[in-house]
């Protein structure tokens, strides 16, 4: 052992965004993250690779399973989110399915929050019924709501930070502490708010998940998505005997007793990345790698800006129902003050005046706001679920999803915030020209 | 309560992974999907000289097994615990009488008492950590698995 030892220092956020999970390559002194585009790679000798494939050893074996910089962003998320480890899949939707896949069985059951991202709703409602796995939606915003629905067979407890429609905020603490009653893990997608603003393992989640898609890649490039394991959990307390058991699917390694608190992230790798695939490609690491150097500077220009927007729209008369939780009048306000004390985020809706016709109105009065499906990328974004995602349904429908025929979601981008102001401007004075024509052709 | 962070002190650990060339591990499984076998596969790879410590074996790893710590006819330089934490007092009390420089316990291995003796006979401590996972952290490759090392440095040095 070569190296100067190292100090236990407790490295700034900023510093860590930078640094985590990368020293300087040893071979050629690169700074930056190469990017290791190599399918596999070469064995020292026979043993080793036995060792590999073993897993006695530390070691690259294929890129489905582990790749030099996929690990980089891995460490770097874990870092960040002060969890023990982490495992990259190619997106959001493939992460959550490989952290849920990885910890039940047929026959089991899932809470979950019913505020949740609509691929979420559908992922769940769909996978769960193939993989004969019951699920019961609660309102999120009742932590006593959870408790009421532990069954034996209950494996998990699944809510976002910031949920959607309504921004509803999580009271994490509370939600794990019934989890952990009941011992359970609690499963937090932390993707609106970012390990910058929000750090779920703090207050007692176990597993935290991201789409890398949005605001930690920020640039709108790639598709991603990432597990973080706190590794507190007990997966050996009775209830979790796919974790805890010797497996079959890895000539009957315990994966929790072997690896301790590695044991659920390992599993997940060599296990549930293994046999589903799903991974992350090199370059798409890299790109979430350069992503993550600046959240901290990206989150909190995010926040100014959607505070700010959210407050003209508040006074605005074409505007209504603004859902930002760190609106000073929102019912989350004090959960925002508890766990998004940097700020709420920069996701949020608002309900346009002119129902169906008026948000529509709206989109195509825009012109700096790009009309898409994304959220968390650096530019400004603006959809009108009544005309797109949610087309399909009726009035009625639509507002037992919690929308309104008028509602329009936007994600406020770190443009220049009178821009972004002057443009909804635009759009209001384009809704409102479109009634009174109509008033007057009527 | 036992205060663990005392015995995981990461400057120390550094320091007992660098001088230890012996480990003699304590309660090694010759089971090969037992967690001490892993690591005593592990640290063999990476050049310690193990010495497995189970009077119910004969060999393990390839290496004579002794029935106890007294029995071991070499000098130890640590000594690596995989037993019930109740068993630490008296591993402790061997530990000290051959003279080994440090005592190891893993993870779940916390006996307040059998610190105290160790740290009494002028022995390093440490507690509730893992010798593989400290030794992949700092010298190793755990960081190819995502796992969280903590470490910041800018440095260019060793293996990757
Ligand atoms: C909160 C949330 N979770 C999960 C996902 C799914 O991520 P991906 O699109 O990367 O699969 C999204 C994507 O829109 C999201 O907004």
């Amino acid at each position: 052992m070569t190296d100067k030892p190292e100090e236990a220092r407790a490295f700034g956020f900023e510093t860590r965004q930078l640094h985590a999970g990368q020293r300087p390559d040893p071979n050629t002194g690169a700074r930056a993250v190469p990017v290791f585009q190599t399918t596999s790679y070469v064995f020292e000798d026979p043993e080793s690779a036995a060792a590999y494939f073993n897993l006695q050893e530390y070691g690259n074996t294929y890129s489905r399973i582990m790749n030099p910089t996929v690990a980089v962003f891995e460490e770097r998320v874990a870092n960040l989110e002060g969890g023990s480890g982490a495992v990259a899949f190619s997106s959001g939707i493939a992460a959550q399915a490989g952290a849920l896949f990885t910890l039940l069985e047929p026959g089991d059951h899932v809470v979950s929050s019913s505020a949740l991202y609509g691929g979420t709703v559908n992922q769940f409602k769909h996978l769960f019924r193939k993989m004969n796995v019951e699920l019961t939606w609660i309102d999120p915003d009742d932590p006593d709501a959870w408790r009421g629905v532990v069954r034996p067979n209950t494996k998990a407890f699944f809510a976002e930070t910031i949920g959607n429609p309504a921004g509803n905020v999580l009271d994490i603490e509370a939600v794990a502490a019934i989890a952990h009653e009941h011992e359970l893990p609690l499963i937090v997608d932390n993707t609106f708010a970012t390990p910058y603003l929000c750090r779920p393992i703090e207050w007692g989640a176990d597993i935290v998940i991201h789409s890398a898609t949005k605001f930690i890649g920020g640039h709108g490039t790639s598709i991603g998505g990432v597990v973080v394991e706190a590794g507190t959990f007990n997966w050996s307390n009775g209830r979790f005997p796919v974790v805890a058991d010797p497996s079959p699917a890895y000539h009957g390694l315990q994966f929790h007793e072997t690896f301790g608190e590695y044991g659920y992230l390992m599993k997940l790798r060599a296990e549930t990345l293994r046999d589903l695939g799903g991974t992350l490609a090199p370059l798409n690491a890299f790109l979430f790698l350069q992503g993550l150097e600046t959240l901290s500077l990206r989150m909190d220009r995010h926040v100014e800006n959607a505070r700010a927007v959210a407050a003209f729209l508040e006074s605005h008369e074409l505007a209504s129902n603004v859902t930002y939780p760190g609106l000073p009048g929102s019912p989350y306000r004090t959960l925002v003050e508890k766990y998004l004390p940097r700020g709420a985020g920069a996701v949020f809706s608002f309900d346009c005046a002119g129902g169906r016709v008026g948000g529509q109105d709206l989109i195509s009065g825009v012109t700096l706001w790009s009309h898409l499906a994304n959220v968390g990328d650096a530019k400004s974004l603006i959809i009108h679920p009544g005309s797109t995602t949610h087309r399909q349904l009726g009035d009625d429908e639509l507002r037992a999803a919690g929308i309104a025929p008028g509602t329009v979601r936007l994600s406020v981008g770190t443009e220049s915030v009178e821009d972004l102001i002057w443009d909804l401007e635009q759009g209001f004075a384009h809704v409102a020209a479109r009634a009174a024509e109509k008033v007057t052709t009527a | 309560m036992t205060d663990l962070e005392r015995y995981q002190d990461p400057l120390t650990i550094q320091r007992v992974l660098h001088a230890t060339k012996t480990i003699a591990i304590v309660g090694l499984s010759n089971n090969e999907l037992r967690a001490s076998y892993f690591v005593g596969y592990y640290l063999k790879r990476h050049g310690y000289r193990v010495i497995p410590v189970n009077p119910r074996a004969t060999e393990i790893l390839g290496e004579t097994s002794y029935p106890s710590l007294q029995d071991v006819p070499v000098p130890v330089d640590l000594v690596n615990v995989f037993r019930a934490p109740d068993a630490l007092p008296g591993i402790a009390r061997d530990a000290v009488e051959i003279n080994a420089d440090a005592l190891w316990c893993q993870f779940g291995v916390i006996n307040e008492e059998g610190a105290r003796i160790a740290e009494d006979g002028g022995q390093t401590v440490i507690m509730d950590r893992c010798l593989k996972v400290e030794h992949a952290r700092y010298v190793g490759r755990m960081h190819w698995l995502g796992f969280n090392t903590q470490r910041i440095t800018s440095v260019r040095a060793g293996l990757q």
